[in-house]
């Protein structure tokens, strides 16, 4: 065969090595880059029209008016925004439930993860594989399963009734207790994982040199094994409260009509009210005041860690 | 370790697998309840496993879900795969700071956000280009590739960031093309990764009730939403039966995943042991 002729196999071969690299990067970023990026800067714009009776429900953004064309902003939404009360308290109030919720789950997950963590071999895959395998099964299952529990008319208030230490139903669902129980609940796998994997790479012979030197039990624990686990303890929170603080099923199943929360606010503005332009200031602002300081933090995090190694 | 601490860590253990799951356990008792009220036992019964498959809606949404899930983690793990192996083996490029932003932004993002931003995306697209003409499942395909492959992709960097790059160097400086080392070398040793990756996209999109919501059309209900209609109201002994069915499939293919996981892993310990014992 001489040199000077390609075969198509050759030729597609030479084109592969030249552009497969742009090929690679190319797919993945453009799809990443239509249905991921460009959304939000459709987002954007609708949050400056204005709602109307129409399909779609909001007002055209551009218009061709004497051969020009003209952009109506509208920040009638932000400024509504701002001036009803029920957005800011929405807001508070996700980012308070969402680290209440958060600290719990460290509590309860903490000694979970340190009990696994010294558990003997055998004994440690199995309990690790039954802290994962709630978090395969559905969601919304796992959450439906405390309705029945904490109901007026549920399984924890036939109990203490039967046993007569009440004798009026309390009133658990449908407040925001049932809302803390389910996002601790659900969310407890995303706790333990990340603090297991540091304390389960924690030299153990720290302690023992700490409790050498006098130190008690728990002064051991403050001390040594408390600021070790701190990079576990931040992965969990972190896990824990980025999806609470967004939350719509848990609090529209299990709290009640008061207990307002930024994702389920959005998500009546989009469902119940139709009003598409609010909707989407609501989200806007969400992205600027959570999801952005979050992702900044993270960047932080990774900086930092990178740096230290 | 002092007795005193272990107690209160076996303690710690047991009151938190209880918390765990005595719920789920509560869910799948009372599936088998003849009676309609959590609250009364009425005898056992498996009238509610009938009344679930002759519930047509229930089926069809069933249905719906698992295309999409297969779809759409199959779709997820094409594109995912790729992008991950660009974050860990590329290096610098042009628009790297972007390219990691999109895949880290999905998995912090609430998903109502993602849900209206590409539910007014595709209302968009229609206006424009007349596609996609209506919603339905095609959209909601496309909605959950696209979180789906965030996940992949950051399974499968971490898993070639962990792993020796030296083979695959060996094999390109022994003249194999990128190609073909990708598919001889580099994919059979991330194939665990791959599996855990189609694994929770199909689960994330089986399990997705925001996003699916926001850009769902007329007669693409899936069980998610199906369910969540009818949880609402409160409890129903139908979703009750089919919560036991979901757990039982799940547990059964969480078993089968985590044997071919183990072996998988054991083969190639073995077959690096073999290795060094032969040279």
């Amino acid at each position: 065969m001489s040199s000077d002729k390609l075969t198509i196999k050759q030729k597609f071969d030479r084109w592969m090595i030249k552009h497969g690299r742009v090929l690679v990067i190319g797919i993945p970023y453009f799809w990443l880059f239509l249905f991921f990026l460009v959304p939000f800067l459709i987002v954007l714009k609708i949050s400056f029209s204005m709602a109307e009776y129409a399909q779609p429900p909001y007002s055209a953004l551009f218009a061709w008016i004497d051969e020009g064309v003209t952009i109506t902003l509208n920040f009638g939404n932000y400024l509504f925004l701002l001036s009803d009360s029920l957005y800011a308290t929405a807001y508070l109030n996700s980012i308070r439930i969402a680290a209440i919720s958060t600290i719990i789950t460290l509590l309860i997950g903490y000694p979970m993860a340190y009990g696994i963590a010294r558990a003997r071999g055998s004994m440690r895959s199995v309990l690790l594989m039954l802290v994962i395998l709630p978090f395969w099964t559905s969601f919304l299952i796992r959450v439906y399963a405390w309705i029945g529990i904490l109901d007026r008319e549920g399984l924890i208030n036939a109990f203490l009734m039967w046993t007569g230490i009440i004798t009026e139903p309390l009133i658990m669902r449908q407040t925001e207790f049932a809302v803390y129980v389910g996002i601790v609940y659900t969310y407890l796998p995303f706790m333990i994982l990340p603090l297991y994997s540091t304390l389960e790479k924690m030299d153990i012979s720290l302690i023992e040199a700490a409790m050498d030197l006098g130190c008690k039990p728990w002064q051991a624990f403050v001390k040594v094994t408390l600021p070790l686990s701190l990079p576990g303890i931040l992965a969990g929170s972190l896990l824990v409260f980025i999806p609470a603080v967004g939350e719509f099923v848990i609090p529209e199943l299990l709290g009640g009509p008061n207990t307002l929360m930024i994702g389920r606010t959005l998500w009546n503005e989009f469902f119940a009210n139709r009003d598409w332009p609010i909707a989407s200031a609501v989200a806007i602002a969400m992205l600027i005041f959570l999801v952005v300081p979050i992702m900044w933090f993270q960047h932080i995090q990774t900086k930092q860690e990178e740096r230290e190694q | 370790m002092s007795g005193k601490r272990s107690t209160f860590l076996i303690s710690a253990l047991v009151f938190g697998f209880a918390f765990l799951y005595v719920p789920i356990l509560l869910v799948i008792v009372y599936s088998f309840n003849e009676g309609k009220l959590v609250t009364v036992w009425a005898g056992f019964s498996t009238k509610w496993y009938v009344s679930l498959f002759n519930n047509d809606g229930m089926i069809d949404a069933a249905w719906n879900s698992l295309r999409i899930g297969v779809m759409s983690a199959t779709l997820a793990l094409a594109l995912g795969t790729p992008a991950g192996l660009v974050m860990s083996r590329f290096g610098r490029f042009k628009g790297r700071t972007l390219f990691s932003g999109m895949i880290a932004a999905p998995l912090v993002m609430p998903e109502v956000i993602t849900g209206l931003s590409l539910l007014l995306l595709f209302v968009t697209l229609e206006q424009l280009i007349g596609w996609p003409a209506g919603r339905g499942l095609s959209t909601i395909t496309i909605a959950h590739t696209t979180f789906c492959a965030a996940y992949v992709a950051v399974v499968v960097q971490s898993r070639l960031s962990g792993m020796d790059i030296s083979v695959e160097e060996a094999a390109m400086d022994l003249g194999a093309k990128p190609g073909k080392i990708f598919f001889v070398i580099t994919l059979p040793m991330i194939l665990p990764a791959l599996m855990a990756g189609w694994l929770l996209s199909f689960t994330l999109s089986l399990d997705d009730l925001v996003i699916a919501s926001f850009v769902a059309g007329p007669g693409s209900t899936t069980l998610p939403m199906k369910v969540f209609s009818s949880v609402r109201l409160g409890v129903s002994p139908e979703i009750n039966a089919l919560a036991t069915l979901i757990i039982l499939a799940v547990s059964i293919l969480i078993v089968i995943a985590s044997i071919l996981i183990l072996r998988s892993e054991r083969l190639r310990n073995r077959a690096a042991n073999g290795g060094a014992e032969a040279t």
